[in-house]
């Protein structure tokens, strides 16, 4: 009898002792399915608009609060991080950014050393347009 | 000599006797030099001999090793115990295969997926009894060496994300494979390589997490493989294919000297030594 031992879901959100994009990865899944999330919720709560002005304003009333205005910002991060860790994924996924095949010596440089300039400057532009957001949610 | 005693966390599991995996711990006097291999021996030698594990040349070629340890599948036989830095190391066996037995998996999904990938060159060119060489450049020749280096020790599977839920996902070594006979300069099947890569099963199911990369024992790189297969099946691949070498020059460049006699009596020669040796049967 053999032991099963594919570790499932467990094997995504667990990134192990691994290079920091293999947790840039399940950011980007994570983000992802909650944007869709968001979307369907607000899908529905505008779908409210066609019952009348009052009905309206009572959803608009039940969104006011300071938990949502928490979670609107928390949309906010995970788009701005979506997209812009979306843009790098097309970017090296295209084979740009990643070097080119060569001889390797120990220790070896590969194609995710290589991308990391990248990553890093993609990760700024993220913390800046987060930075922003922060003072333009709850500052301003 | 640096010496410490390590205590060893070993996971085991014996099929139809355990029903689950457990650990077991074992303490070892481990001195400078022992690699994590050499302490699962002495373990097996003078602690328990019914543990199990794969091993062979002992010195990162066969690929027989690979396990899990200290979080990061690496060669056992490739990896210092004491550059670790920890008096306690665990041991699993790699993620994403089924366990035989304690450290053992079952790699046949892996080589399952590189023979499909046609891990070979194929060419209407080629015959089984070719009478010349092919013409490779360097910069030819580099274009896929790196790729040519994998052991087949799976470490790339046990650390991919998407091989953790995906039991069809071709896998980063069948890929990389794929990709190191397509860019070779003798292989005129690309077309029917990716036919098999450029799919959902394949090439698409990698989402360049590059834990494959980080792990790779040997520095094959299977992500830039298979983002380069990614940017080929895109954009088309402008390769260089090379042909059978030429007829030899009739007379020989007068600066290129005589090869020497053969040492040995006898010795098959294609006749073109000196002319002293036998003529080669053929
Ligand atoms: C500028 C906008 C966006 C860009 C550049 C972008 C880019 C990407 C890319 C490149 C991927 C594939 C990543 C991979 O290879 O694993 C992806 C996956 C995904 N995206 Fe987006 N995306 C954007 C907006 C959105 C939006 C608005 C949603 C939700 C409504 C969304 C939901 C998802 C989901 C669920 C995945 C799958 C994640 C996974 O398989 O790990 N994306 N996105
Ligand atoms: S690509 Fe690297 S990690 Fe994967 S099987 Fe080959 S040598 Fe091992
Ligand atoms: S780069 Fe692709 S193949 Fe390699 S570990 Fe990540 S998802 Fe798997
Ligand atoms: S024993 Fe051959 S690679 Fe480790």
């Amino acid at each position: 009898m053999r032991y099963n031992n594919r570790l499932g879901a467990k094997g995504w959100v667990i990134g192990g002792n691994y290079s920091i994009e293999r947790y840039l990865y399940i950011l980007h899944r994570v983000s992802g399915l909650a944007l869709i999330f968001y979307l369907m919720c607000h899908l529905i709560l505008t779908s409210f608009r066609i019952a009348g002005a009052p009905t309206w304003e009572a959803a608009m009333a039940f969104v006011s609060g300071p938990f949502f205005k928490v979670g609107e910002f928390l949309v906010m991060c995970a788009g701005v991080y979506h997209a812009i860790n979306g843009l790098r994924l097309i970017i090296i996924e295209l084979g740009y950014c990643i070097g080119k095949p060569e001889r390797q010596e120990y220790p070896y440089t590969p194609s995710i050393k290589k991308q990391r300039p990248l990553m890093y400057l993609l990760m700024l532009v993220v913390a800046a347009l987060v930075a922003v957001s922060v003072v333009d949610f709850f500052i301003m | 000599m640096e010496r410490k005693t390590i205590v060893f966390k070993i996971q085991r599991y014996a099929p139809n006797q355990d029903k689950e995996p457990y650990f077991k711990s074992y303490e070892v006097p481990v001195e400078q030099g022992m690699t994590i291999l050499e302490c699962l021996w002495y373990i097996k030698e003078n602690l328990d001999s019914t543990i199990s594990f794969r091993s062979s040349c002992r010195m990162g070629i066969c690929g027989s090793c690979a396990m899990f340890i200290q979080g990061r599948p690496r060669l056992a036989c490739e990896t210092q115990t004491l550059e670790l830095k920890s008096s306690t190391i665990e041991i699993k066996p790699l993620p994403n295969y089924d366990i035989i037995k304690d450290l053992v998996v079952d790699q046949r999904n892996l080589f399952r997926n590189h023979k499909k990938v046609k891990p070979y060159i194929i060419s209407e060119k080629a015959t089984s009894n070719p009478t010349k060489e092919y013409i490779q450049s360097v910069a030819q020749l580099e274009q896929y060496l790196q790729f040519n280096y994998c052991l087949k020790c799976g470490c790339c599977l046990a650390a991919c994300p998407t091989m953790a839920t995906d039991t069809n996902f071709l896998g980063p070594q069948a890929l990389a494979q794929a990709f190191r006979y397509n860019t070779d300069s003798r292989d005129r099947a690309g077309n029917a390589r990716f036919q098999i890569v450029d799919t959902f099963e394949g090439i698409w199911r990698c989402h360049m997490a590059g834990a494959c990369s980080d792990a790779c024992p040997k520095g094959v790189d299977p992500a830039m493989a298979i983002q380069l297969l990614k940017r080929h099946s895109i954009f088309g691949s402008r390769k260089e294919y090379s042909d059978y070498a030429g007829p030899l020059p009739k007379n020989r460049r007068p600066d290129i000297p005589d090869a020497p006699a053969p040492t040995v009596k006898g010795a098959r020669t294609n006749g073109r030594g000196n002319g002293k040796g036998k003529k080669g049967r053929r």
